[in-house]
């Protein structure tokens, strides 16, 4: 087990733990998103192949209205 | 030019053409259904919206999305409140993937006060994304060399400020937006944020820009969808009395009514007797 940080917020996940289960496990499965590893976009055909690491900062974002 | 010149008179950028010169912000509305309804209101085909995270089990996210789409407008996603190049790549390159759209507002904020951007950064975003393929629009200050620049990087529209962000201030530096319209004339020139009322955007086209981009202008007016219908009219007239040649300025009164013919008047009058 080891922490990752999930929009800011800690999350203990399992060593072998991908991009594509932990959101699942956030609750952001089925959900319109992008995300984001350690500031770098991740595309959505790398989710199930990207291996999370320790102290990882996931940014997943959602749309929202702007100017 | 003919009476309907605004019917033929599209706004081109990046090949693609618009048939509204408003572009118009979807934040701060009091609800969803009122923001629906200032678009509609207003004409525009081009919405801008943004990326921000948020709670799972917030559906917001969704049905902000869900009637965004139903608008059938074109979407300019944006990249507000990044502060590096690397950010704001990093953030088009998300809103591409989520939106389907290549089209970038690239907003790369230098300074917290007045959310100036920051030349430097965006100038590097801008050259970055130009070569990723992505169809982008700088939001950028009034500044000459800047924007000169961001047209060498690829842009093929430039979005100047006309006062800082949520200000209404209006077209603060004439000076400058003249000078820019003047120096930069083959690619369409936006004002992008601080305009606060339908006559500051009817005075933008007057000038010889090409659009206008606002947001809480209409969203924060006591009645959005008749502010969203009044900046719409207002940009057409301002686009239509530019197009029409606003006639030149002068220093002292000249009549309007023919002198030639006047009643009452007499000879010795003019001859100081």
């Amino acid at each position: 087990m080891f922490s990752v940080l999930l929009n800011n917020n800690s999350f203990e996940v399992e060593s072998n733990c991908t991009l594509s289960q932990i959101i699942d496990i956030a609750g952001f499965a089925e959900q319109t998103i992008a995300v984001a590893i350690n500031g770098e976009f991740v595309p959505k055909s790398a989710y199930t192949n990207t291996a999370l690491q320790v102290a990882d900062q996931i940014d997943i974002v959602k749309p929202i209205g702007g100017g | 030019m003919n009476s309907n010149a605004s019917k033929d008179d599209l706004l081109t950028l990046y090949d693609e053409q618009f048939s509204s010169r408003f572009l118009l912000g979807t934040a701060l509305y009091r609800s969803p259904v009122e923001m629906c309804d200032a678009i509609k209101a207003s004409g525009s085909e081009f919405i801008t919206l943004s990326l921000r995270r948020q709670n799972p089990q917030q559906n917001d996210g969704d049905a902000f999305w869900q009637m965004i789409k139903e608008t059938g407008c074109k979407l300019l996603p944006n990249t507000a409140g990044c502060r590096s190049a690397k950010e704001a790549i990093n953030l088009a390159e998300m809103s591409r993937e989520l939106f389907s759209t290549p089209w970038i507002k690239l907003e790369v904020i230098g300074d917290d006060y007045n959310l100036q951007p920051d030349p430097f950064e965006l100038v590097i975003a801008a050259t970055e994304l130009i070569k990723r393929g992505f169809k982008v629009l700088p939001y950028c200050t009034d500044d000459l060399v800047l924007c000169l620049r961001l047209q060498d990087a690829g842009c093929q529209a430039l979005m100047p400020w006309g006062a800082p962000i949520g200000t209404g201030q209006g077209l603060l530096n004439k000076y400058h937006l003249n000078s820019l319209r003047e120096r930069i004339s083959d690619i369409p020139l936006i004002i992008d944020a601080g305009i606060g009322s339908p006559s500051q955007a009817a005075a933008a086209l007057e000038m010889g820009y090409d659009a206008v981009l606002l947001n809480t202008a209409v969203a924060k007016a006591d009645n959005p969808v008749l502010m969203a219908r009044a900046f719409s009219q207002a940009i057409t007239a301002g686009r239509n009395g530019y197009l029409a040649g606003l006639m030149q300025r002068r220093q002292t009164a000249s009549p309007s009514t023919p002198v030639l013919g006047q009643p009452f008047w007499q000879q010795h009058q003019g001859s100081n007797q």
